[in-house]
């Protein structure tokens, strides 16, 4: 059972991943990252960890992709984009350098970490009627709020560095539009 | 094993598997049954409410007018506009339709939750609950749920390659995005109090009154929640979405025949879900209503099946409030939308969750009580002065140097 739920969301998720690259139109391939999304959450049930399904769902699914399609309808750049023409010249030479550079970091980090995969750590405590419908979420709960809640607490800092970083870069100073003032 | 319902637990067999499946039907049933006739109920008070007769032709006081459209609908023609995207096109009122429905599952809609009972029932021998779903993730899978619905609205909106739809549906997205933080904030306020996100167990952590979440989370996460739930489901006064006086028909204006029946149909039963959910999370759902250790009991009823009538009555209530919204509260304009919920809702729904927060540290450590919630206060009021200020300091800058992007 777990193995048929496995080859049903990891062909969602390689047939998602797939159309993000293939699909022309902006749309079609956000859409097949809504897809991709759904299989990890898919996979995620399927390893009994459900607040991480829940969670993958509503803020990537449901907010991040939707403000990816929000952004793509306002800019009206809905249309298909013609792939000939560069903006930036060594992009492509750049790209192949930097995917042959991810792929050798990843499968040196799986050569590297192989006895650790087969571990499986603490392991998650499962929902059932011993443990009460909420213990994966405490457990989940207790590690990131007291074990990790540095790293935790700094990540949120991050986030909100860049949104503060992406206003200031994107917002003109008064000197170039004060010519424009009554 | 995944599900808690302890029918569930030992093998499957034919027992069990039957009583699911009779469980599906009924939910999909009394779904679209509940659909059809709330959209008649809304018809029906509203034109009382104008002075108007409404429908009274077909059938008993007009209640067969929904399967009457439907049908009519039915066999309209099904137009595709020229510059639509095809797939999309005909996807979109499908992952409108198919989440209102998906909600439901969680709803607890009976079972005696009384002294403690955990609201399972035994149905020919086998131990259940009168609830489709009961997952681990419980109300998240609600919120999941929401958020797709979203996709619906936006894609029938751009599909369309026509002006109004797309501004309906762009206006839709941000709208959506926009309430779910203070929709998800009040919710935490609940899930702080019960301790769980099962929804029987918050069903379970409401016997009395004063129990209710409505009551003993002050209120105020409540209104957040009903004023968000409101403008999620983009029912009047926050129906931007359809405005018809700017977009003509909104984001579903290129749509005909059953595929528009479809958008039509999911609007309502997300209503009667999002009614189904309040009551669920600050009502006390099929809780019978008890004050102290008096219990109002309607006599010659199991306790189990009260609780559906129950459930069903306090629902009536939250229907009946949504038509009389729409009936008397008219649209807000976008701006105002926007500010309220960026700038009332979200920091009010973050603030008391705090101070809900703060209470229930302090009670766990012993603390004074009434020195943690004044301290807390103290913190929240210079918190709202300083978000003021920065309002303030903004709109003046604004006045002065005009809109920046």
């Amino acid at each position: 059972m777990e193995f048929f739920v496995f080859v049903c969301a990891a062909i969602m998720v390689l047939l998602g991943a797939v159309g993000v690259i293939v699909r022309k139109h902006p749309v079609h391939a956000a859409l097949s990252l809504v897809l991709t999304l759904f299989g990890v959450a898919v996979l995620f049930v399927s390893q009994e960890a459900h607040f991480l399904a829940a969670v993958q769902v509503i803020v990537y699914a449901g907010a991040i992709v939707v403000l990816f399609l929000f952004v793509i309808m306002l800019l009206g750049v809905d249309r298909v984009e013609n792939l000939r023409t560069e903006p930036l010249t060594a992009q492509r030479p750049l790209a192949i350098i930097t995917c042959l550079g991810l792929v050798g970091v990843l499968v040196a980090a799986i050569v590297n970490g192989s006895g650790v995969l087969n571990e499986r750590g603490e392991g998650i405590k499962l929902p059932d009627l011993q443990n009460g419908p909420d213990a994966n979420t405490v457990q989940l709960a207790e590690s990131i709020f007291s074990k990790y809640v540095v790293a935790f607490e700094v990540t949120s800092v991050l986030l909100v560095i860049a949104v503060v970083g992406t206003v200031l870069l994107t917002r003109k100073t008064k000197s170039s539009t004060g010519s424009q003032t009554k | 094993m995944i599900a808690l319902d302890s029918l569930l637990v030992d093998d499957l067999l034919w027992a069990p598997l039957l009583i699911v499946l009779v469980k599906v039907l009924i939910v999909f049933v009394v779904g679209l049954l509940a659909t059809m006739l709330m959209v008649w109920f809304e018809r029906k008070a509203i034109a009382g409410m104008q002075n108007r007769i409404g429908p009274n032709k077909t059938g008993p006081f007009g209640i067969l007018q929904t399967l009457a459209d439907g049908i009519k609908l039915f066999f309209k023609e099904d137009l595709f506009p020229t510059r639509a995207d095809r797939f999309v096109f005909a996807l979109a009122p499908f992952l409108s339709f198919v989440p209102a429905f998906l909600s439901f599952a969680i709803i607890p809609l009976g079972g005696d939750f009384r002294d403690g009972s955990s609201g399972e029932v035994t149905l020919f021998g086998q131990v259940t609950r009168i609830q489709l779903a009961d997952p681990p993730i419980g109300v998240l899978f609600a919120l999941a749920i929401s958020s797709i619905a979203v996709y619906g609205i936006m894609l029938a909106g751009w599909s369309s390659g026509s002006k109004y739809p797309l501004l309906g549906s762009v206006r839709a997205s941000a709208q959506m995005v926009s309430y779910e933080a203070a929709l998800g904030l009040s919710l935490a306020c609940v899930l702080l109090l019960a301790g769980t996100l099962s929804t029987s167990g918050i069903v379970a952590a409401q016997s009395t009154i004063t129990d209710w979440h409505f009551i003993s989370t002050g209120i105020v996460p409540f209104v957040i929640f009903l004023i968000a739930a409101t403008a999620e489901l983009n029912r009047p006064p926050f129906d931007l979405v359809e405005a018809e006086q700017e977009l003509v028909g909104g984001f579903n204006t290129e749509y005909s025949s059953i595929r528009f029946a479809l958008f039509y149909l999911a609007e309502f039963m997300n209503t009667v879900t999002m009614s189904a959910l309040i009551v669920t999370l600050f009502f006390g759902g099929p809780q019978p209503l008890a004050i102290g250790n008096f219990v109002f009991d309607i006599p010659l009823l199991p306790n189990a099946l009260e609780g559906t009538v129950w459930l069903l009555a306090k629902i009536l209530v939250f229907l009946y409030m949504y038509i009389w919204f729409r009936a008397t509260l008219p649209r807000l304009r976008y701006d105002q939308l926007m500010d309220l919920g960026w700038k009332l809702l979200i920091p009010a729904s973050l603030g008391w969750f705090m101070l809900l927060a703060a209470q229930r540290l302090g009670r766990q450590n012993g603390w004074n009580i009434i020195v943690v919630t004044g301290v807390s206060i103290v913190v929240l009021v210079a918190c709202y002065v300083l978000l003021q200020a920065a309002i303030t300091r903004s709109a003046r800058e604004r006045e002065t140097q005009g809109t920046m992007f």
